[in-house]
């Protein structure tokens, strides 16, 4: 990886909408079942839409939708922000390590992109980045992407949702962890690096059998990389 | 006390709290100096966010998603095809569930 100033081209941005496409169908599943359990919450066709628009976090809305009440009393109104919070903490995680990468980009650019950066346009770009890759248009493009199907989805999903009851039974519900596996493997390193993805599994392990939610992510990932700080490369066999 | 919050007004909390997040690492990373150390932490850090999103739903869906996704990275490890590897994962699992694994 070089430190030179990324680019951004039509080109790049062709080719994260062309990535993107092995998740889609994926994608397009949990949209149609967010829309149904919209419905079901009593949410209107704008709220269903407009919140999948803006808030672009499909595992979070989910959750929020479960404690969400018709008409929302102000305690639940607190616990569904502070529930989709909690969720979408590993996006602190996920901006941070795009830092590197993209700090020589103007602000005024890389502020609105941040706008659609979710998990799939993330791992997209980060693999395309580990394998030398310098055009940022590949994270907005696939982001862009992944976007237009989450939220337009979820209209079709809210009106017929009740089609698409159990995207389990199809195995679709493995879609987002298949694709973080696939990813893994052009990120691995040799066993020598592997280290901070030890420690890593271990602690997201133990604190998913001990605390609800989602804080294992959170706690994973955080000592996973403070191994990689700590252990480093250690015989000077990688600059 | 209102006895209710308006939908949208909540909505609207929900996108702001997430967009804060996305922005919020990014922000700042770009006030702490890039040390060697910080540097390690930010490149071990994306390895990390997968393992520790993967490890726990692996475990917790039992035998069906772990061999779903054993399948996934050992199909990823010989054929490099992402698309290949993630069909392969949603495949093993819609077999396995109708025939009610």
């Amino acid at each position: 990886m070089s430190d030179a100033m990324p680019q951004f081209t039509r080109a790049g941005f062709l080719l994260g909408v062309r990535l993107s496409l092995p998740i889609l169908p994926g994608i397009a599943a949990f949209a149609l079942a967010y829309g149904t359990v919209a419905v079901q919450k009593g949410l209107t066709l704008a709220e269903a839409a407009v919140m999948s628009a803006l808030v672009y976090a499909g595992a979070s809305q989910l959750v929020g939708l479960e404690i969400w009440t018709t008409p929302l009393t102000p305690a639940a109104a607190v616990a569904v922000v502070g529930v989709v919070a909690a969720i979408n903490l590993r996006l602190i995680l996920m901006g941070a390590a795009l830092r590197p990468w993209l700090g020589g980009v103007p602000a005024r650019q890389v502020y609105p992109a941040l706008g659609i950066l979710t998990d799939a346009n993330w791992v997209i770009a980060l693999r395309y980045r580990a394998e030398g890759g310098n055009d940022w248009a590949v994270l907005v493009g696939s982001g862009l992407v992944i976007w237009m199907v989450w939220a337009g989805a979820a209209i079709p999903g809210y009106l017929f949702g009740a089609l698409v009851a159990d995207p389990r039974r199809w195995g679709l519900d493995l879609m987002m962890p298949a694709f973080f596996v696939a990813m893994l493997v052009p990120l691995w390193r040799g066993p020598r690096r592997s280290l901070p993805w030890i420690v890593s599994g271990v602690v997201s392990l133990a604190t998913a059998e001990l605390v609800a939610g989602y804080w294992f992510i959170v706690t994973g990932a955080v000592t996973g990389s403070l191994a990689g700080a700590i252990l480093g490369p250690r015989d000077g066999g990688d600059a | 006390m209102p006895d209710s919050v308006p939908a949208w007004l909540v909505i609207l909390a929900m996108a702001a709290v997430t967009y804060g997040l996305r922005a919020g690492g990014y922000l700042v990373m770009g006030r702490v100096t890039l040390t060697p150390p910080v540097r390690r932490a930010l490149e071990a850090l994306p390895g990390a966010i997968l393992i520790a999103t993967v490890a726990p739903v692996a475990l917790r869906g039992g035998g069906v998603a772990l061999a779903a996704l054993a399948v996934t990275a050992a199909v990823m490890a010989l054929s490099r095809k992402d698309t290949l590897a993630v069909a392969a994962a949603v495949g093993v699992a819609a077999l396995a569930r109708s025939f009610g694994l």
